[in-house]
């Protein structure tokens, strides 16, 4: 092997080469099993902010991925049921229609597959999955809605993953300074964060896990934070290169994300670049692309100033309303229970009332 | 898409002595060259490495695993298919780098 091409091709390649490759994608892909309709977005929407869904009735999946946060939770890492503090840092979800595999691990292989995860957690929102069928088929509203959603199929864990999934596909970021900077606006970013973005695409070398217009390759590498979470390495095993290792983050909005990294070890984007330029553990499994950078204070302030331009314009996300419980009198037949001088309700009822039908 | 054809030729050509292909698949820009691959059994893939990064070829269908290992740029690697079957590969680091290969 002689020397590969692709050593001059890089060298060789303008600021203005560099741009063309953070153009923004003009539509988000929906996949061909779950595809897109309006029905299953406020459908999603609703159970993405419905509490109802976990087993305590009062965490919802915004309560972790909390849109003023960027949908994350500001935390080093979250709080789940009962206060139950979680390992790893609460990720965003923003533009994970691009996403390939999910978690921080990557153990889940869609969307689809990773909504029903967190409910049925312990540690997240200690629901039974079985359970939330019944919950939800128990508001009235809801029925209504998952039966124009999916005409002639209801209520279903599949469905509730569907409808989540078609959701969260819909969060995208927000046309940024930077995309406008991309699109020819000269004067949308300062020198100072276009020599930031020189940096990040050559000397810090940013790019080559930090690519494209998601700044993310939704791959997995170790780079060097030194507490003894293994990350990948736990879901494939035996593989050096997948020991510390976890995904790259999107860098969009980065700056409403802090702490960073999955442990949260990161107070600010400063500390990250510090971190990056002479700051990481190096070890066997530590990324080939992880090289000390010793960057001087003059390119860490425009590295720095590059990653603000990421800050897009985001739309406002409304709270939805959410379907009202049941209000018919079976409610009220459990407050006439044997003790208050009345009748328990049989499981036959219970079951019979949550379809709305009677019971004898 | 001609790879793959040459390979299905293979598979006609030589379905009852199932004769041994090499079929090449490259890595560049973080990409495969090839999406889908049919091979004979006992053919194999020879992987090379023309990207500016390490790349990790591993699959984790059932049955058919394997990993080669770190591959730097430049390194080539051959992977040989000793049973029928589907086997779904992806890069290790890169996960968005995926082939289904199809051993008849
Ligand atoms: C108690 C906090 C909490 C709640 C509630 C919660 N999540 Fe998460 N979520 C997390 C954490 C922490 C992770 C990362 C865990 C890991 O990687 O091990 C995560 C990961 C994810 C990811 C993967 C993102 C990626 O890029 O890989 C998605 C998608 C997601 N959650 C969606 C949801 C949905 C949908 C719900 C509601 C059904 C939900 N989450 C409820 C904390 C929470
Ligand atoms: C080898 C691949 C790789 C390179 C090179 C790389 N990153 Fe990262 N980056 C990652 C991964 C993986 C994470 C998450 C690591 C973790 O939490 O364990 C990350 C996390 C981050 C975060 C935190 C995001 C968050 O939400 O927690 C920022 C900011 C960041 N990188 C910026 C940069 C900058 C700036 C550079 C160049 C100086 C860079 N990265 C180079 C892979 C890389
Ligand atoms: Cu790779």
């Amino acid at each position: 092997m002689g020397t590969p091409l692709w050593t001059t091709e890089a060298a060789a390649k303008t600021r203005g080469e560099w741009k063309t490759e953070y153009v923004r994608p003009g539509e988000v892909p929906f996949p061909e099993e779950n595809p897109y309709t309006t029905e299953k977005v406020n459908l999603g929407h609703k159970l993405f902010f419905d509490p109802r869904l976990s087993g305590s009735d009062y965490i919802s999946c915004a309560t972790c991925h909390n849109p003023s946060f960027s949908w994350g939770d500001g935390l080093p890492t979250g709080f789940g049921h009962k206060m139950t503090k979680l390992g790893r840092r609460t990720p965003t979800v923003l533009n994970s229609a691009w996403g390939e595999l999910m978690m921080w691990d990557g153990r889940f292989e869609s969307l689809e597959e990773q909504a029903l995860g967190p409910m049925g957690a312990e540690a997240e929102m200690n629901q039974e999955l079985g359970g939330i069928v019944e919950e939800l088929r128990a508001i009235p509203g809801y029925r209504t809605l998952f039966n124009v959603t999916f005409p002639g199929e209801g209520i279903s864990i599949a469905n509730i993953a569907k409808a989540i999934a078609t959701y969260e596909r819909t969060i995208v970021s927000g046309i940024a300074p930077f995309d406008r900077w991309v699109a020819g606006d000269e004067t949308s970013i300062s020198t100072a964060a276009k020599r930031g973005f020189d940096i990040f695409n050559n000397k810090a070398n940013c790019v080559s896990c930090h690519s494209s217009w998601n700044f993310t390759d939704s791959g997995f590498h170790d780079i060097g934070l030194p507490d003894d979470d293994i990350g990948r390495g736990g879901v494939v095993k035996n593989m050096v290169k997948m020991q510390h290792a976890f995904k790259t983050p999107t860098l969009r909005n980065v700056v409403q994300r802090a702490p960073y990294m999955h442990d949260g070890s990161l107070g600010t984007l400063k500390e990250v670049i510090d971190h990056y330029s002479e700051g990481f553990t190096k070890r066997e499994s530590l990324s080939d692309e992880m090289k000390p950078l010793n960057l001087n204070d003059d390119e860490k302030a425009d590295l720095l100033a590059f990653l603000l331009t990421l800050e897009g314009a985001d739309p406002v996300v409304a709270a939805p309303v959410l379907p009202a419980n049941d209000q018919v009198p079976g409610a009220w037949l459990q407050r006439l229970s044997p003790a208050a001088g009345g009748q328990a309700e049989t499981a036959e009822c219970r079951t019979a009332r949550l379809h709305l039908r009677r019971c004898k | 898409m001609r790879l793959s054809m040459l390979a299905t030729a293979f598979v006609f050509a030589f379905a009852t002595n199932a004769i041994a292909a090499e079929v090449a698949v490259t890595q560049k820009g973080r990409k495969f060259s090839e999406k889908k691959i049919e091979l004979s059994v006992g053919s194999s893939i020879k992987f090379i490495n023309d990207d500016d990064v390490t790349h990790n070829i591993h699959s984790t269908t059932k049955g058919y695993a394997f990993d080669v290992g770190a591959q730097k740029p430049g390194q080539t690697i051959v992977h040989t298919f000793g049973k029928a079957g589907k086997v779904k590969i992806r890069c290790a680091i890169h996960p968005k780098m995926k082939i289904k290969v199809t051993v008849k």
